[in-house]
């Protein structure tokens, strides 16, 4: 191992810019890649706050037994896909009425809103079919008069979630690609530059694994260096957003940053596996 | 040491480099391979330190088969060569001591081990005092040295030398070969590509020359038959 690191520390005294090159332009690489990620988080977080306003009311029979009615939130409330209920009487219908639409005060001075219940549904059972099933169950109960949950709206939400997550997929795997080549065939310029040491070495009788070693460290060494850079710069621009153009939005958790530079890690040591592998197959 | 038996080495772009080869080369012998340029004696030497393989017949290096030979046992043979080119390919950023220190770190010889063996072998090329010098300050028959020292550092049963003396002037090229004699005379067995037909004459060892990819002398097999015929009983 120390022979190994002294010739990792060797490498990058021999060629220094190249390194500084090499871990630029994996952190730019990697900063495309995060900003797509942070793209896609931000997303994903305002779909998410919709989501979660999809929701089932199942308005209530004038006269709907109370003792019925509470045993069905109960049982309504065990269902696997339902986060909670609840009860909506007609006085804080009325009143949700008067703040949600205030121009239509008048209207409401005389009016009687139904009883109902609200439920809503746990994240991963907001799509269509499952609100559709929950809602024909809940109509089952003799109590219910109606059952609303805009049908309409919730399948327009699970389109665009469906055609964001899709695309966010497509994009992700193909901006990671592009940055494993770029990458790759940075590390393979180190690989190359260093072709006559190794050649030596194998002449005099080091085994493929030893020739490895000391590019898989530094392939490593220098992703993380471009991730932590890479993290850096997402930060800077996250805050430009955030603060100067004053839009609200999300940042990596520290787990997920700490993947990313995770794999900026292992991205470089992918990258100098393959190009040191090829490399030691075609001499 | 080393036989070849009907070896044809045939390059897809550049064609037949060796063509029906076959000879050997027993333990301790020292044996020139000579030949006009492109005639084949580099490839002879890549087939036994094995970076190429024939494309048909049979290369045998110290009991090592190139027929059966798998990737990750060519670096156990290279440890029982010695191997100098005529470009020295030394580390230019590395003193001479660093050089041939490298090739016995490679090799995982103990750490502790390293600065003795790398000072008797400085000793035996005759460059004690230049240990901590960088290449470029070396003349080129003492950078072929430097080689040479780094070629013997797992005392090889053979040296495989691929033009080392091209690149040197007439006096550097008898030092070195006096070397080469020295190394042979304590039982290491050399090959000796070369082109210095000179040196080849003034030498009583065995020459092997190549033309065209064929072997088309060999002063072993005229020496044998020149021998006279035992007496008939």
């Amino acid at each position: 191992m120390r022979l190994t690191l002294r010739e990792v520390s060797l490498g990058l005294k021999r060629a220094p810019l190249l390194s500084v090159l090499s871990v630029l332009t994996i952190a730019f690489s990697l900063f495309a890649f995060g900003l797509f990620g942070l793209v896609a988080l931000n997303v994903s977080e305002a779909l998410k706050h919709v989501e979660e306003r999809v929701e089932i009311r199942a308005f209530l029979a004038d006269g709907a037994p109370v003792e019925a009615v509470s045993t069905a939130v109960g049982d309504i409330a065990a269902f696997p896909e339902v986060a909670h209920v609840d009860i909506i009487t007609p006085e804080q219908a009325l009143a949700r009425a008067r703040k949600e639409m205030g121009e239509f005060q008048d209207v409401f001075d005389a009016a009687v809103l139904p009883a109902s219940l609200e439920i809503r549904l746990k994240p991963g059972y907001r799509d269509p079919a499952t609100v559709r099933e929950v809602a024909e169950r809940v109509k089952t109960y003799s109590f219910v008069d109606d059952v609303r949950y805009g049908e309409e709206w919730v399948q327009k939400l699970y389109n665009i979630r469906t055609i964001a997550g899709a695309t966010g997929l497509v994009l992700g795997i193909a901006f990671a690609g592009v940055a494993i080549i770029i990458i790759g065939s940075t590390i393979r310029m180190t690989v190359l530059a260093r072709a006559r040491e190794i050649s030596i070495m194998r002449l005099v009788g080091a085994t493929d694994a030893f020739v490895r070693r000391p590019f898989l460290v530094d392939g490593f060494v220098k992703g993380v260096v471009g991730g932590l850079l890479a993290l850096a710069l997402a930060w800077v621009a996250y805050r430009l957003v955030d603060q100067t153009l004053g839009i609200s939005s999300a940042f990596f958790q520290a787990g997920s940053a700490a993947l990313g530079v995770l794999i900026g890690g292992v991205i470089g040591l992918l990258g100098s596996a393959m190009s040191v592998g090829r490399h030691l197959r075609d001499v | 040491m080393i036989r070849f038996s009907h070896v044809t080495k045939e390059y897809p772009r550049s064609g037949v480099a060796l063509n029906n080869a076959s000879f050997t080369v027993a333990k301790g012998e020292f044996a020139f391979l000579t030949g006009p340029s492109g005639a084949g004696k580099s490839t002879i030497l890549k087939l036994v330190y094995m970076e190429e393989r024939p494309t048909s017949g049979e290369v045998r290096v110290g009991g090592i088969r190139s027929s059966d030979v798998k990737r990750r046992e060519v670096p156990k043979l290279r440890r029982r060569l010695g191997i100098v080119f005529q470009d020295f390919r030394l580390l230019e950023d590395r003193t001479a001591e660093q050089n041939i220190a490298f090739a016995l770190e490679v090799t995982g010889t103990s750490r502790d081990a390293i600065p003795a063996k790398v000072g008797r072998l400085l000793t035996q090329v005759g460059l004690a005092s230049k240990g901590t010098s960088f290449p470029r300050e070396l003349s080129g028959g003492e950078q072929q040295r430097v080689a040479i020292a780094r070629a013997l550092v797992n005392d090889p049963v053979l040296l495989i030398a691929d033009e080392p003396t091209g690149n040197l002037d007439e006096r550097a090229t008898r030092g070195i070969f006096q070397l080469l004699r020295d190394i042979n005379a304590s039982g290491t067995a050399v090959l000796m590509a070369t082109h210095n037909l000179e040196l080849v004459r003034r030498s009583e060892y065995r020459v092997i020359e190549i033309n065209r990819g064929q072997i088309v002398f060999d002063s072993a097999e005229r020496a044998a038959a020149e021998q006279p015929a035992p007496p008939a009983v």
